[in-house]
């Protein structure tokens, strides 16, 4: 099956090879070039990023300075900044959903997914292209479309969507039970099909060309982790976006033509509604079988970039490869059998909180597993401290202190308390939303030379790490203390209550840290679009890596190599091999040529790799 | 004017930060420093992830120590004595692995920094180091689950027959309650009948209904178990009192209930936190509208004895509303009037 794919690819070499003109719309606009989508991607999630960012720091002037003056925001925010120079409080909750949407949807899956495995998949397993390059291509518009429609929203009159990320109906269905459930909802609504379209278009292609396409030699066990992770991912996508699909489209009959999926037995605005039946529960269940595994889509392709990551600039093969992608499948399988954690005190039967307590509690020993294999990794090893390394560091770190809160959260006994307070946003930035956006990072950093083929300015990228790592961990670690105290999320002001009266010192804080952070990643904005242009040429393989990525010319044109696909021979992670002379050896260096270093089983494989090869010159004979 | 001299400034440093940038980039190519791995940044960055560790695990330490009474809120009930048992060990569990793991990043990153006369060791799989981390980890969780499961099934059986009924309904933007009276029994409801004045719907064919009372806050007696049964007239809501370490969301359309038992008086509490000002409160923590963050009740625990004093006081719904006489079925009219105490 292998040959034959190989051969087939090889026949159409000479069609790669002149580079024919093309327009600058085909170019760079309606691209089918999985690279150029990559960039499209990458450069509409930092669009969607700054805007997620500011939102959090609006937000938290309010609640680190609640007495402070806000007029000077009303050029950019208007009304929603009131004679007093107070923010509104709907637009409070308007920006917080905003900012829930935005990072969770548009930066950490559409940026982080649709970057890095666009760019990598057909880069690492050495295929021309995706499978479907119009598919790609539509993938991309489908998310500008909905992005587009999603920014519409944030100028309406009633304001923006605006009851929490998490939509709840009654609230997110009923236009009178707040300004942001008419248009803002409707457009909200609108853009999320647009973006599950957009998500399954891509997720296909995904699978296909890893399942397809790859080259000669790479079999599943030689994929680099960062391939497994994307693979993985996109499987979970496709599963669970078509859920929040039909979550949406019962929400739209809800809204829109009186039906009662959600609504029952409702007294609003003076008048008892007719639906009866509905359960707002099941919504809930329906959204967060996307939603939790949406916690994975987020986070394993971080995952993978940090595995292969790690391991360059360690000069370390990954420990424990197998056990790796087994935690991965693990995770990809419980990713969704644990949604009703969420739900613990929805009114949920208890006995099925009982069951998902056991199951979400099984999901830590894979996440265990992979963060004592990343330490034993770094264990021995010859680590390089480049930016996207340190970025990887900083995503095992997080993930480790946001990870281990979850097991407070998953047990139903704890969560009573926990559920819906700060110790939850503690919880969920770090391990879901630092993680991915380190992981993020870390792939730009990395990857950058083979996007733009020049270099990142490596001290510009020291500063943003330092910046970010501690920016990152002085915003959300302190909110553990201020959950553990009880004060709930979504909060527009705390001065109500005795109970969260405390903790204003620790509040300032926060957003004091929170504005250092977002001014930080200025620095990496700027290092970005000015390397673009003006950094310093890459060489061929800057980092020393194993994988095919490295072996195609500094700046791959369409089709990536120019002559014939390489064929691979070994796993991606032979790094520091006793005996042989550099500190890493390519995927394409065939066993026999390097006998210095080879295993014992691997100068087995050597008369395998002659057979093989006399093979294709047969099949090429045979297709000319 | 003054925006314009801190725009001026934002400028002046900007632009001399971008001045540094490029000066030093310079400097670096004239010197023919390109991508070498320079030893010295890579030593900075090294000693920094100790530097990191240090201020990280001192300042979280000195806080979490130091501030303890801040962010620990005082508990008042019985189950709250148990869940917080559970929080504190699963702190000391996870808490060490945490401290482990996160220095074990830290001094790896320090210690096996680059130096181009080692090479790194070979080091590709041990599965019975996999089986260990994924054993241990399974065994110490199986434990934490089971004690949890225990505690969650206590908690949430079945409200033991003698508890004090009382019904809470959160409403944009705040909470009504409704007591089951002297038979202890919260009568029935019927959404369609809510209007301005029968705020709960309250249904009046049925005959458990006639005595019971409304009152601003949600009193509730020491050391008797209480069940709350939650409901929602227009949103999703959340019952949520801190210091009792009680939340369950008010569902439209779904009741909800949740007991528990207090275990200290309002008044205990005033001296145990020597604020003669405290009080328990009830909080929304369901997202639900422009005023979520204002639906405030307090919440007043009583002596038992003391309980049943007010309880005596209070006067019935239908006894003060008496125009609702006209929805009690004819047959049950006498009964009404008895009941809610009517004197005609």
């Amino acid at each position: 099956m292998a040959t034959a794919t190989a051969v087939d690819v090889h026949a159409h070499d000479d069609h790669h090879d002149h580079d024919h003109e093309q327009s600058f719309v085909s170019k760079y606009i309606f691209s089918t070039d999985h690279k150029t989508i990559a960039k499209q991607f990458l450069i509409t999630g930092i669009f969607w990023a700054i805007i997620g960012a500011a939102m959090s720091v609006i937000f938290r002037l309010q609640l680190g300075f609640p007495d402070a003056d806000l007029s000077w925001l009303q050029p950019i925010l208007g009304k929603w900044i009131d004679a007093q120079g107070k923010l509104d409080p709907s637009f409070y909750l308007a920006l917080v959903t905003m900012h829930g949407t935005i990072m969770v949807f548009f930066v950490l899956t559409a940026g982080l997914s649709g970057t890095f495995s666009n760019f990598l998949i057909p880069l690492q397993i050495g295929a021309r292209d995706m499978a479907s390059g119009f598919m790609n291509m539509l993938s991309f518009w489908f998310f500008f479309v909905s992005g587009a429609i999603m920014f519409v929203s944030l100028f309406l009159e009633t304001g923006p969507a605006s009851g929490g990320w998490v939509v709840y109906p009654p609230l997110s269905a009923l236009p009178q039970a707040m300004d942001g459930s008419g248009a803002g909802m409707t457009l909200w609504l609108v853009a999320m099909v647009f973006f599950i379209a957009s998500q399954l278009l891509g997720g296909i292609n995904y699978i296909t060309t890893i399942i397809n396409m790859r080259t000669k030699g790479m079999s599943f066990s030689r994929l680099p982790l960062t391939i497994w992770a994307f693979f993985l991912t996109a499987v979970i996508g496709l599963l669970s976006f078509p859920v929040l699909f039909a979550a949406a489209l019962l929400l739209v009959f809800d809204r829109s033509f009186g039906t009662s999926f959600y609504l029952s037995e409702i007294y609003i605005g003076g008048e008892a509604l007719p639906n009866v039946g509905g359960s707002p529960i099941l919504y809930q269940h329906l959204f967060w079988f996307l939603g939790h595994p949406e916690v994975y889509i987020v986070l394993l392709p971080a995952l993978g970039i940090t595995s292969e990551i790690i391991a360059t600039n360690s000069r370390k093969p990954i420990f424990g490869y197998k056990a790796m992608i087994i935690s991965m499948m693990g995770i990809t399988f419980l990713s969704f059998i644990v949604w009703a954690h969420h739900m613990f005190v929805s009114g949920l039967n208890p006995f099925l909180g009982s069951i998902f307590m056991f199951l979400t509690l099984i999901i830590a020993i894979p996440s265990a597993v992979k963060v004592f294999n990343y330490l034993t990794t770094l264990w021995r090893g010859n680590i390089v401290f480049t930016p996207a390394m340190l970025f990887s560091i900083g995503l095992v770190s997080v993930f480790i202190s946001g990870g281990i809160t979850g097991i407070f959260l998953g047990n139903s006994a704890i969560d009573i308390q926990l559920h819906d307070t700060y110790f939850v946003v503690a919880h969920f930035h770090l391990v879901m939303g630092a993680a991915s956006a380190f992981g993020l990072l870390a792939g730009v950093y990395h990857w950058f030379p083979k996007m733009f083929g020049r270099m990142l300015d490596s001290r510009l990228g020291y500063i943003h790490f330092w910046f970010t790592f501690v920016g990152i961990y002085s915003v959300f670690f302190p909110m553990h203390y201020i959950g553990i105290a009880g004060f709930p999320r979504r909060y527009y002001s705390f001065t109500n209550f005795d109970a969260f009266s405390g903790f204003t010192d620790l509040n300032m804080f926060i957003s004091a840290a929170a504005i250092f952070t977002f001014l930080g990643q200025f620095i990496f904005l700027f290092n970005f679009f000015y390397s673009i242009y003006r950094g310093r040429k890459a060489t061929s393989n800057p980092w020393k890596s194993t994988t095919l990525e490295w072996t195609t010319p500094i700046l791959p044109g369409h089709g990536n190599w120019p002559g014939e696909i390489p064929t691979v021979y070994r796993w991606p992670y032979d790094y520091s091999k006793p005996g042989a002379e550099e500190d890493f050896i390519l995927q394409t260096v065939p066993f026999s040529e390097t006998m210095e270093s080879n295993l014992p089983h691997e100068n087995d494989l050597i008369a395998l790799e002659k057979e093989e090869a006399d093979e294709i010159v047969v099949d090429e004979s045979k297709a000319h | 004017m003054f925006g314009f001299y801190i725009a001026l400034a934002v400028f002046l440093v900007v632009a001399i930060l971008l001045l540094i940038f490029r000066i030093s980039r310079l400097i670096n190519v004239v010197k023919g420093k390109g991508e070498e791995t320079t030893s010295s940044s890579n030593n900075t960055n090294a000693v920094l992830m100790i530097v990191f560790m240090v201020l990280f695990f001192g300042l979280a330490a000195w806080y979490s120590f130091a501030n303890f009474d801040a962010y620990d809120p005082p508990i008042a009930s019985d189950h709250g004595v148990l869940t917080d048992k559970l929080f504190w060990r699963t702190m000391w569990i996870t808490g060490i692995v945490f401290f482990i793991t996160n220095v074990l990043l830290f001094v790896f990153a320090y210690k096996y920094r680059y130096d181009k006369n080692r090479k790194a060791l070979f080091y590709p799989h041990n599965n019975k180091l996999e089986y260990l981390w994924t054993g241990v980890p399974a065994i110490v969780l199986t434990w934490l689950v089971i004690s949890g499961w225990m505690a969650w099934d206590g908690i949430m059986s079945e409200a033991p027959e003698d508890a004090e009924q009382i019904e809470i309904m959160g409403y944009q933007f705040a909470w009504s309650i409704r007591y089951g009276g002297m038979d202890n029994q919260v009568g029935d409801y019927d959404y369609r009948l809510i209007d301005a004045v029968n705020s709960h719907g309250q249904d009046f064919s049925d005959r458990a209904g006639f005595d019971d009372f409304q009152y601003r806050d949600l009193v509730i007696p020491k050391g008797k178990p209480v069940l709350l049964k939650i409901r929602a007239r227009d949103v999703l809501h959340s019952v949520y009192m801190p210091h009792m370490r009680l939340k369950m969301d008010a569902v439209p359309g779904m009741p909800t209930q949740f007991w528990f038992v207090a275990n200290k008086t309002t008044a205990e509490m005033r001296v145990e936190e020597g604020n003669p000002d405290f009080n328990y409160e009830l909080a929304c923590t369901e997202i639900c509208g422009e005023g979520h963050f204002s639906m405030k009740k307090t919440v007043t625990v009583l002596e038992p004895e003391e309980y049943e004093e007010w309880k005596a006081e209070q006067e019935a719904w239908l006894s003060k509303n008496p125009e609702y006489m006209t929805q009690v079925p004819d047959n049950l009219k006498e009964l009404a009037v008895v009941t809610a105490g009517i004197n005609e």
